[in-house]
């Protein structure tokens, strides 16, 4: 089990503004009636994008009222499910994988790259306040590995070199091109592929 | 090498595009009204027929599963939840299945509901797959707009409701019950069965549960015939399936093939081999992380299905291979999935939740060489007392990969952890029980 605890600083209010109160009112719609607390988790990643990329308690508490549920049980989900992040992680937050299949192809690497541009540590938010990191469990994106996600992209096929570039870019504000940085079409063997080749050349 | 015209996915690489309009090119949606009127009853023995297994990593005949749900609906609702919370490691085949080949799965989906008479069907995309679900989520709206689901879907005189649900990286909502406490919006926890989600599910309802890639070969099955797809691979391991070959090979590659191809196979002619050649190979993990690991001696002639692989003490799972080369600690590699299993454990039941724990730790220690001697010995008896003492599968996905490991490579272990536990030599050791005794000065 992971332990997450929320940040010390938190704000005194939360509210959804109207884009997301819309969005929050959309995916309430999708289960019947009276299992609005379905919607727990979706609204959590609503107040999270409203809020830079947090969810302080207040947002909880915002959200309890809102699906007419206990405050605990939202409390408990937020806690639970590692994708809420409960304290500031600046405004690119950088996973890097570093389970099995993408350690063997060198993630330890991708994790000096991150230590060395953003912070020393995971979850410290870098100097200019715009970024931080983490080591995660397996993305789901093992033939691609090494990879790593910044917010909901995936930077995939990386080295430690390419990994330090990405990095550059994301502290200079700018957001780099998603996807392999070997040249390489999404899943298919780099130049070794023996499947559907009249598919290809049609 | 199974035939380009025998594969279902023909767009696994995105070479013609997800847009329905190439879709219908490739055969989805042609005739869904002829398929559903045949009955539920054809639907459901055509997939007996096929002897269709789950791609989740059970391996449980699909057929049977839809079998389970109650003939006549009730005073409550079906529902059909699809499993696409895929974070075993070693497996991605199910993201290339959402944003390459989205309709395959929508019309399977719209099947399925049809033959076990549901009206809702929701997917579950584990949140990390955002930018994957939207892709779903475009091609779920291109469907509602040609009619294809919603009222009277494809002119098959049902009605479909297709949403997304996101997950938000929790291992355990893989788990079919798990998935469902989360789709109820509460902690991923596993429930005990039964009651089983076929009669009790969602909301208290009937439910059928179905990975991803199961729902989505259905379509191609029943065009085709059931006896098709039992034709390739071999009995009760039939059909086809996404292989993942990731790790230490040349070109690590998804790709689609028979049932009961030779591992072998899959490594040197899809994946380019074994990064410095097939004599460099150590371990084989050939089903996501949970399957204990197959030594290279057994790679040889290794043929890859379910029952196969259980007749080597292993396992299918999601057939995510991972290759592991002797470049490679083999001791820490397994530590590494130990630590994904103790960072995954929901935490309900405690010879899990601790258990995963102590295992991390001792393997760890064992990669350093600090585990004494007896500790080899003790780690097997933990293993023992997860595997079967836990509400849900996953006591046996942690311990199954360290059985594995102490199968194979016991000797391995013992030659680097040899020292006695009694303090015989001045070795600081902080976790030693007589540590006390250690001379100090000396």
């Amino acid at each position: 089990m992971s332990l997450k605890r929320p940040a010390k600083n938190q704000p005194e209010n939360f509210e959804f503004n109207s884009s997301s109160l819309e969005e929050a009112n959309n995916i309430i719609a999708k289960y019947p009636k009276g299992k609005q607390q379905s919607a727990v988790m979706a609204l959590l990643y609503i107040a999270q994008r409203q809020n830079d990329n947090w969810i302080p308690l207040a947002a909880m508490k915002y959200i309890a009222k809102f699906l007419d549920m206990p405050y605990i049980k939202v409390y408990e989900v937020a806690t639970f499910y590692s994708m809420y992040n409960l304290s500031p992680v600046g405004k690119y937050f950088i996973q890097v994988c570093t389970t099995t299949p993408c350690m063997i192809r060198g993630a330890n690497k991708l994790v000096e790259a991150c230590k060395e541009k953003i912070s020393p540590n995971e979850t410290e938010l870098s100097n200019n306040k715009s970024c931080s990191w983490i080591e995660v469990e397996c993305l789901g994106a093992c033939v691609n590995a090494p990879m790593m996600q910044i917010n909901d992209d995936y930077y995939e096929d990386l080295d430690k070199e390419k990994a330090l570039k990405i990095l550059d870019k994301v502290l200079k504000g700018e957001t780099p091109k998603p996807g392999s940085y070997r040249g390489r079409v999404n899943n298919e063997p780099e130049n070794n592929r023996k499947t559907l080749l009249d598919v290809k050349n049609a | 090498m199974l035939k380009d015209q025998d594969r279902i996915f023909k767009n696994l690489y995105n070479d013609l595009g997800s847009d329905i309009a190439s879709s219908q090119k490739r055969g989805d949606w042609v005739n869904t009204k002829d398929l559903t009127d045949k009955g539920r009853d054809w639907i459901i023995n055509e997939i007996k027929g096929s002897q269709l297994r789950g791609r989740g990593g059970a391996g449980f005949p699909t057929g049977l599963k839809w079998s389970f749900a109650p003939k006549e609906v009730g005073s409550r609702p079906h529902y059909l939840v699809i499993n696409g919370d895929e974070s075993e490691p070693g497996t991605c085949k199910d993201r290339d299945i959402l944003r390459f080949e989205p309709h395959k799965l929508i019309e399977g989906c719209l099947i399925t509901s049809y033959a076990i008479q549901a009206h809702v069907c929701y997917i579950y995309i584990r949140g990390e797959y955002f930018v994957d679900g939207q892709k779903l989520q475009a091609a779920i709206n291109e469907a509602y707009e040609k009619k294809l689901i919603g009222k009277n879907a494809a002119g098959t005189g049902w009605d479909l409701d297709i949403y997304i649900h996101y997950g938000a990286g929790a291992y355990i909502c893989g788990e079919e019950t798990a998935l469902l406490e989360s789709i109820e919006g509460k902690k991923g926890q596993p429930r005990l069965k039964p009651p089983f989600p076929a009669l009790i599910g969602l909301y208290g309802c009937p439910t059928i549960i179905n990975n991803v890639e199961t729902i989505a070969v259905v379509p191609t099955i029943l065009r085709r015939g059931g006896k098709w797809f039992a034709s390739l691979g071999r009995e009760k391991n039939t059909g086809t399936k996404i292989f993942c070959i990731s790790g230490n090979v040349n070109n690590p590659c998804n790709v689609e093939e028979e049932m009961n191809i030779p591992l072998k196979e899959l490594i040197e002619v899809h994946a380019g081999g074994v990064i410095g050649g097939w004599e460099n190979l150590q371990a084989v993990i050939p089903g996501g992380s949970s399957m204990p690991l197959i030594p290279k001696e057994k790679c040889e002639t290794l043929k890859m299905d379910f029952d196969s692989l259980v007749a080597e003490k292993s396992g299918l799972g999601t057939a995510g291979v991972v290759v592991i080369n002797k470049d490679q600690d083999i001791i820490k590699c397994m530590a590494r999935i130990a630590r994904f299993y103790k960072h995954e454990s929901c935490g309900q039941c405690t010879p899990c939740r601790e258990g995963s724990g102590w295992m991390w730790r001792m393997l760890e220690r064992m990669a350093r060489g600090e585990a004494s001697k007896d500790e080899v010995e003790m780690l097997e008896d933990v293993t023992k007392q997860i595997e079967g003492h836990t509400i849900c599968a996953f006591g046996e996905g942690s311990s199954w990969p360290v059985q594995g490991l102490l199968r194979h490579f016991k000797d391995e272990i013992k030659k680097r952890n040899k020292f006695d536990p009694i303090v015989k030599e001045n070795k600081n050791i902080p976790y030693l029980v007589d540590q006390h005794l250690l001379d100090k000065n000396a």
